[in-house]
């Protein structure tokens, strides 16, 4: 299984903070994922959205794979 | 390296000084809080969101990075989450190194990286309504 959570805004227009995802059985990529996950509100969401895999950084075009945990979120504002 | 996140409040100067650091001439602490204002209105409070486990992580390679980078002989961070009322304390950042030039550079590295990279989201709110805060992209990432 492939774990997608969302967070601050992408999670309040999604509706959702924790998916789990069958892994297809081609090459995936984050943007894959939240394709399935936001559908058609994907254009809802706030500009640039941030991606991270296994909690590291990463980018849309980043390669998901089976057993990883995959978060969508707005930049972040720490401090 | 001590990392912290917790929702109760810290004491700043207690926390630096539960610390015996060895060989340190230099201690520099920053101390971030929530500001009573922001664009002509007035901020109640925040409540502030983050990811557990991916800021554990990324503050411990933010501590990291600038401990090698400046010769940090220590490093503390305690950064706190929920919500939080105006001029509470956010954030505590505190450096030892052997002089000040280093503690200086290393602390305010930290504090820069916390504001691009640590995956915490603010939302302010105030008595027009709860509005969050803009974010910013770590560099590397454009």
């Amino acid at each position: 299984m492939i774990t997608v959570r969302c967070f601050a805004q992408i999670r309040e227009i999604l509706g959702c903070d924790t998916r789990e995802l069958l892994p297809a059985h081609t090459p995936q990529c984050a943007a894959d994922l939240l394709k399935v996950i936001a559908g058609a509100r994907t254009a809802d969401l706030p500009k640039p959205l941030l991606v991270a895999i296994n909690c590291e950084h990463a980018s849309l075009t980043s390669p998901v794979k089976d057993g990883d945990e995959v978060a969508f979120f707005p930049p972040v504002s720490g401090g | 390296m001590i990392v912290r996140l917790q929702a109760e409040d810290f004491e700043p100067e207690r926390e630096a000084q539960a610390l015996d650091v060895r060989g340190a001439g230099a201690r520099v602490s920053f101390v971030g809080i929530v500001r009573d204002a922001a664009e002509n209105r007035r901020i109640e409070a925040l409540d502030i969101e983050h990811y557990p486990e991916m800021t554990r992580a990324e503050l411990t390679r933010i501590g990291a990075a600038a401990q090698a980078r400046h010769h940090l002989l220590e490093v503390l961070i305690i950064h706190r989450y929920g919500r939080l009322l105006c001029h509470e304390r956010i954030v505590l950042v505190t450096v030892w190194s052997a002089h000040r030039a280093e503690a200086f550079a290393g602390c305010q590295t930290i504090v820069d990286a916390l504001k691009t990279r640590a995956p915490f989201w603010k939302k302010e709110i105030s008595p027009e309504g709860a509005v969050w805060v803009p974010g910013q992209t770590p560099q590397d990432l454009g």
